[in-house]
Order: C-alpha cells, then sequence, then structure tokens
C-alpha cells in the first residue's frame, strides 16, 4: 500500500537541498512525497488533512518557536500522526521537538535511517 | 475504535467535512472495491461540475498557472477544487508530488481544496482514481474543479474525457509549424495557453499554433492567450477567456454534450475496471493459466482462448 508523506519547510529558510534530497530518498524508497516548499503554519496544516498523509516531515529552517506553532496544530488537526523533523535544529530545540513526539534527523543522518524512520512511523515495519 | 465505513465516510464528506473528504480520496487510490462503491454510491448523480482541464509538457507552468488562476476563479465560484496529477515512478512505485509548492498560500483558506495524486502506472495524464475523485468532489459540492494532468508528451489526452473545457498550456520555443500540425495535443485543447510569454519566440509560437487551429472545425472559437504566470501577466484575460469559452459552448448545446460524454465514460470505466479484473482472475486462475501455456505452445488457437476466457469471465467473481 503506497504510503503518503507531506515535507514542509517552516519559517523563511531559503535552503532546499536538504528537503529536496530526502524527498528524493523517499521517493525511491516506495513513497509519494508531496512536497509544499516553504510554508506556513496554515499551509502545512491544510496539507496534512486534505492530503491525507500518513506522516510529515519538516525541514526546520528560522525560529523554533514556529516550528513548533506547525508542529502543535498539525497534531490537533490530526491526533496520533507521526511528525518527523530535519534541518540545522540546536540541541536545546531538539529535546523541545522530542517532547513533543517529534523525531529529530539533525544534520549528518544517514538518508537510509531517514528512510527506515518512514518506513517505521507509516507502520510498513 | 475501528475505521469508519465508507458510507460513514461519505456522508460526511458530502456534509462538508474536509478531513473525510480527503480520507475517501485515499481510499479510493487504494482499494478498487471501495471505488466502485463509491461510483455505485453517487451513480446516477447528476455531472454539474465544471472540470477545467490543465495539461501540456513538464515544466509549462501548469501549477504556477492554476496558483494564478485560483483568486480568479474564486471571483465567479464560491469555492475551488484542484487535482494535480504527478508520474509515478515506474521503478520504484514512489512519486515527487511537488505540484503544491507552486499553489502556497494562495490566502483563500477553505474556498480552495488542492489535492495531488500519483499516477500510479496509468498512461492516459491521470490517475486510476482521477474520474471517481472527480466524481466524489462534485458530490461533495464543489462546483469547480482544475484537473492538471502530469506532464504530458502528444497522445496522453485522457483529460479530454473528463473535462468540461481543456487549457494546453505550451510555451514559446516549443516547437514549429510541424509540431503544431502533429495530430494529438493540438486537437485536444478548446483554450490555448503560451506561458513564460516574455521569453523568445512567443510570437512565432502562437503564428504556428493559428496555423494550426484554423484548420479545426470546432463549433466555438479556439482563443489563444499569452501569459506569464508567475507575475500574474494575462492569466485574467486567460479566466475570461475560459469563461467566455464555456458560455458560447453553453449556447451551442456543447456543454450539455460533454456532461453526458463524461458520464457515458464513467459508466464505461466502472465496466472496463470489472472486465479487467476477471481478466486477470481468469489469467490468475489455474484453468486460464493452463489455457494461456496451451495457447503459447500452440495446442490452442487464440480464437479459442478468447472464447473460453468469455465462458469463464461470468463465472469468476
Amino acid at each position: 500500500m503506497q504510503k503518503r508523506i507531506l515535507m514542509a519547510k517552516t519559517g523563511l529558510d531559503g535552503h532546499w537541498r536538504g528537503p529536496t534530497i530526502v524527498a528524493r530518498a523517499l521517493r525511491d524508497a516506495g513513497f509519494e512525497v508531496i512536497m509544499i516548499g516553504m510554508a506556513n503554519t496554515d499551509d502545512i496544516v491544510t496539507s496534512a488533512v486534505d492530503e491525507d498523509v500518513d506522516l510529515v516531515g519538516l525541514n526546520i529552517g528560522g525560529h523554533i518557536d514556529v516550528a513548533i506553532r506547525s508542529i502543535e496544530n498539525v497534531q490537533a488537526a490530526r491526533p496520533g500522526l507521526p511528525i518527523f523533523a530535519g534541518g540545522t535544529i540546536p540541541p536545546h530545540a531538539a529535546k523541545q521537538l522530542e517532547a513533543l513526539g517529534v523525531e529529530v534527523y539533525p544534520p549528518g543522518s544517514q538518508l537510509i535511517d531517514i528512510v527506515d524512520a518512514a518506513e517505521r512511523l507509516t507502520g510498513i515495519k | 475504535m475501528g475505521e469508519p465505513t465508507t458510507q460513514t465516510l461519505l456522508k460526511s464528506a458530502v456534509g462538508g467535512e474536509r478531513s473525510s473528504l480527503a480520507r475517501l480520496l485515499s481510499k479510493i487510490e487504494r482499494d478498487p472495491k471501495v471505488e466502485t462503491e463509491i461510483r455505485t454510491s453517487l451513480a446516477g448523480g447528476q455531472a454539474t461540475s465544471l472540470v477545467v482541464g490543465v495539461t501540456g509538457p513538464p515544466g509549462a507552468g501548469k501549477s504556477t498557472l492554476i496558483s494564478a488562476l485560483l483568486s480568479h476563479t474564486t471571483a465567479s465560484y464560491e469555492k475551488t477544487a484542484v487535482l494535480a496529477v504527478d508520474p509515478s515512478s515506474p521503478f520504484s512505485g514512489g512519486a515527487l508530488l511537488a505540484d503544491r509548492v507552486r499553489m502556497q498560500s494562495h490566502g483563500l483558506g477553505d474556498r480552495v481544496f488542492i489535492r495531488s495524486m500519483a499516477s500510479r502506472g496509468e498512461s492516459g495524464g491521470l490517475a486510476r482514481a482521477t474520474s471517481t475523485a472527480i466524481q466524489l468532489l462534485e458530490a461533495c459540492g464543489w462546483p469547480l474543479i482544475l484537473l492538471e494532468t502530469l506532464g504530458i508528451g502528444q497522445v496522453e489526452l485522457e483529460v479530454m474525457d473528463l473535462a468540461t473545457v481543456v487549457t494546453v498550456v505550451l510555451n514559446p520555443g516549443w516547437g514549429d509549424t510541424f509540431q503544431a500540425n502533429k495530430a494529438g495535443l493540438t486537437e485536444a485543447g478548446d483554450v490555448f495557453v503560451i506561458n513564460k510569454a516574455d521569453k523568445d519566440g512567443a510570437q512565432q509560437t502562437r503564428v504556428d499554433l493559428q496555423d494550426s487551429l484554423s484548420l479545426i472545425h470546432s463549433p466555438v472559437p479556439i482563443r489563444i492567450f499569452d501569459t506569464i504566470a508567475v507575475k500574474q501577466d494575462g492569466v485574467e484575460s486567460l479566466w475570461q477567456g475560459i469563461k467566455d469559452y464555456l458560455n458560447e459552448a453553453q449556447a451551442v448545446g456543447l456543454i450539455e454534450q460533454k456532461l453526458l460524454s463524461r458520464n457515458r465514460r464513467l459508466l464505461m470505466r466502472i465496466l472496463q475496471r470489472d472486465f479487467d479484473d476477471r481478466i486477470s482472475a481468469y489469467w490468475r486462475s489455474d484453468h486460464g493459466g493452463n489455457q494461456v501455456l496451451r495457447t503459447l505452445a500452440g495446442d490452442l488457437t487464440i480464437e479459442a482462448l478468447r472464447e473460453d476466457l468469455f465462458a469463464h469471465m461470468a463465472k469468476l467473481d
């Protein structure tokens, strides 16, 4: 069964390389990746609902508070929907995300581990 | 707490609950049985929603154009739905559905519903479940549906079967007079757009297209619009042109004819799907598999295999 993953960038950071490479790895692993690019909180929530995704991947740039608001709103709109995050996330911010149940993949994470996480979080494995 | 049934979801979706509509769209993509159930439940309903097809080669600017159209379509209609198809990988089965990147921050909130669909092996430029998705959106009260095909070549023109009006998006330098006169793409459009019209060669592309289109006998004139979608240039005129087409088509009875043909096509698809499923079941069965091998070995003629297949199809379930 084809699983769907939403990929979004929070904040106004313009670095595309990370999420693009991750999206490509997930595509090659057989996922349908819905890329929405840089998005505000409302866009992320609307996309998570309308696209009926099985997992949300956030590339976090800019202020962590913006990301946290997006995560809380997604969790309110789609209770139980797994979320994982990557990007240049400082350790104290990573702790805040993990406290919300978000798995964090900081720079240096291996694509194979990210794909594994996606398979686990969507229930394929 | 179990998953809600298809009928529960359908009732809720028709009542306006977006998350139920979204869940149903996934279900019809994933499970042909659910798709058949939805089709059966919605059968006999009137086809009333306008479907504006947007097709053309990859990178022509279809998504950007749709994004630019939204502010105009929502001035004419209360709400607009978008179905955007992108290709699935024939290797991994995965897909990168990135049409939405161009459609963010329309600021129209609940008045716009966008759904990305992967083609999942279909070769007509749309996905297997697209026609049912349109029926569903229609039942859920979306009066206007913008249907974006994946980037097409010359013949992936299934959009013609479903759209009330087909918009073909091309770019300057797209081809010469011979390209414009080839069969397929240029026969399929009701409205043509030369997007990225600020690039070199826009005028020549227009002349080539005009020459080719002038030989088509259409009851409604086929218009060509220049746009620069990223700047909103020409997009308002394009929307006016689509509305003009629809009005003129309505006046000569063409819309009625197209809606009827869409319904006929939808009905035929249901039967074709069942037919395909039954052929597959025959192929996989011991008896059918054996008959296939006998045919390949030359012990059975293709005609005899066909007769045997038809005889057994009725019995399979």
